[in-house]
């Protein structure tokens, strides 16, 4: 069991994590990425569709195309990936992850940026534990990257834009989208996700939830009934829908548990999540040398988490040396503005006034 | 710039997925009746502020500006817009169609297509509206699936008179979605 020491150790090959790599990288630190998946590109090897954005930040590419772009370049600037390889603990500075689940090592960084993304939520009703209930990255997971259809009948839950997407999804490969169910009384995601799912005729059912899936060996049908503004069932409204597969699009929250191993401190902001790391706006969390960057730091974009790697591998990079101040200075700067453009307009100002309290925090933690 | 921000202008997407005619009346990227009978034209189903600006970067003719906030809606000087469709596959959105209402019995739409298989010139397809009801059978004119586009393919439908600004989207013969029957 050696103690390799790279000096910049990311765990988590997402966008957030190749970001940061590549960053630290471009300002010649040794950077070591470890993730355990077989495949680097985090949740962005699932996403076929074309991305919104600013044309600077890879906008208009399908998401298995940006996470090309970033392997490509993270090994280009002789980043050394390690796929396989999950991250089962950090003790004072010391992170161990098995090798190819196999063998326990050691790596004591100079520098951890901890991008570890987020977990899906789910929600409860009797059924939900048949099989043919499943998460929506899970559905994701069986059609994008294993080429499995997940069902024929499918009912998905919830109106964000994963629910939309994954809704677009599954009709694409071939799936009969019986339709979704937003328990508010408005759609959540962006609207021109939902247009395309209206206009090839998919119904979105508002202020509605699921009452319970029946089926004795798998899902064969699922009941919905319609809630009131206070989220109580409706008595009447039942709808039992034939269906094979329930995919549950249900929010989102932080992976934090290496952070909070890493000693750092927590806050609660629903709009990011639930339990945030705390953390500064250069990515640092309240443990010196530990940053953060990605959903892991608040549950939002790959566009957002791309930046925010970046902001975080210029950080270490700086605090190592490798970059002078004023060269920090504008870099830095630079991607305070496409974070301050990405979190703007009527969906982006809720996360940005999140993203303020928590670096207010930091400060109040660090006086 | 356009600032189309208040809560009544929003109220319709976020409550069904479809924008009202209302929001597509003062949505800067949908021409006038009068630019539609003139010829092919970009039409942009942009009711939302979103930080994207993918379009305004697509038009080769700069007939497309978001400017400076990321979050303007896109506006569309129609003038200059010679309806080539160059942005149809660029939107992530999938919401620019071209639609050309300067025809005497017939109207033409192009439209972005994800789907397999593709239809093919000639075809007789079902024509959908915004809400995926169908409104009429539509001849194809023309698939476009060019590598530039990256396999959003636009498709260009022949509709009768009068539905270019109704028809939206298309099911093959046969793919039709049946769950509205319920």
């Amino acid at each position: 069991m050696g103690i390799a020491r790279p000096e910049v150790l990311v765990i988590g090959a997402g966008p957030a994590g190749l970001a940061a790599a590549i960053e630290a990288a471009e300002h010649k630190a040794s950077v070591m990425v470890v993730d355990e998946n077989v495949r680097a590109g985090g949740q962005l090897i699932k996403q076929t569709h074309k991305f919104f954005g600013s044309e600077l930040h890879h906008a208009g590419i399908r998401g298995i195309n940006i996470a090309t772009k970033l392997v490509e370049r993270a090994v280009h600037l002789h980043v050394s990936i390690q796929l396989h390889t999950p991250v089962v603990a950090i003790f004072e500075g010391v992170v161990v992850m098995a090798k190819e689940e196999k063998v326990l090592e050691t790596i004591r960084p100079a520098r951890l940026i901890i991008a570890t993304g987020a977990i899906e939520n789910a929600i409860c009703f009797p059924g939900w534990t048949l099989p043919g209930v499943m998460t929506a990255g899970a559905a994701q997971t069986f059609v994008n990257i294993h080429r499995v259809r997940v069902g024929d009948r499918v009912v998905v839950v919830g109106s964000g834009n994963v629910g939309l997407i994954i809704a677009y999804q599954l009709r694409q490969a071939g799936s009969e989208i019986v339709g979704i169910v937003e328990a508010k009384p408005q759609i959540g995601g962006w609207g021109v996700h939902a247009s395309k799912i209206r206009r090839m005729g998919i119904p979105i059912w508002l202020s509605h939830t699921v009452k319970e899936v029946r089926g004795d060996d798998r899902v064969r049908t699922v009941v919905i009934h319609q809630i009131d503004s206070n989220f109580h069932p409706i008595p009447g409204t039942e709808k039992e829908l034939i269906a094979d597969t329930v995919c549950l699009a249900v929010g989102m929250r932080p992976q934090v548990h290496l952070v909070e191993m890493a000693g750092g401190s927590f806050v609660y902001e629903p709009v990011l999540g639930g339990i945030v790391p705390v953390h500064n706006e250069i990515m640092e969390t309240t443990v010196s040398g530990v940053y953060v960057a990605g959903d892991v730091a608040g549950v939002e974009e790959a566009s957002t988490a791309i930046v925010e790697g970046q902001l975080a591998g210029l950080a270490a990079a700086y605090s190592l040396g490798k970059v002078s101040r004023p060269a920090f200075e504008e870099r830095r700067n630079a991607y305070l503005q496409a974070l301050e453009e990405l979190r703007s307009g009527p969906f982006g100002d809720e996360r940005k006034e999140a993203k303020r309290r928590i670096w207010n925090h930091y400060d109040q933690l660090k006086q | 710039m356009t600032n189309l921000s208040n809560n009544k202008f929003e109220v319709t997407i976020r409550r069904c997925g479809v924008p009202s005619d209302e929001e597509l009346v003062r949505c800067p990227g949908v021409p006038n009746t009068k630019r539609l009978h003139q010829g092919p034209v970009a039409v942009i189903e942009c009711v939302e502020e979103i930080p994207c600006n993918v379009c305004e970067v697509s038009c080769p003719r700069g007939a497309i500006r978001i400017g400076k906030k990321i979050t303007n809606l896109p506006m569309l000087d129609s003038q200059s817009c010679v309806g080539c469709g160059l942005c149809i596959p660029k939107c992530p959105g999938l919401a620019i169609f071209v639609v050309d209402q300067s025809g005497k019995d017939i109207d033409k739409v192009s439209i972005p297509y994800e789907f397999l298989p593709l239809p093919k010139p000639g075809q007789i397809v079902t024509a959908l509206d915004r809400n995926g009801q169908p409104v009429c059978d539509a001849r194809v004119e023309r698939v476009n699936n060019d590598p530039r586009n990256d396999r959003t393919a636009v498709v260009t439908l022949l509709v009768p008179k009068g539905l270019g600004m109704k028809v939206r989207f298309f099911w093959l013969k046969g793919e039709e979605q049946d769950v509205q029957r319920e």
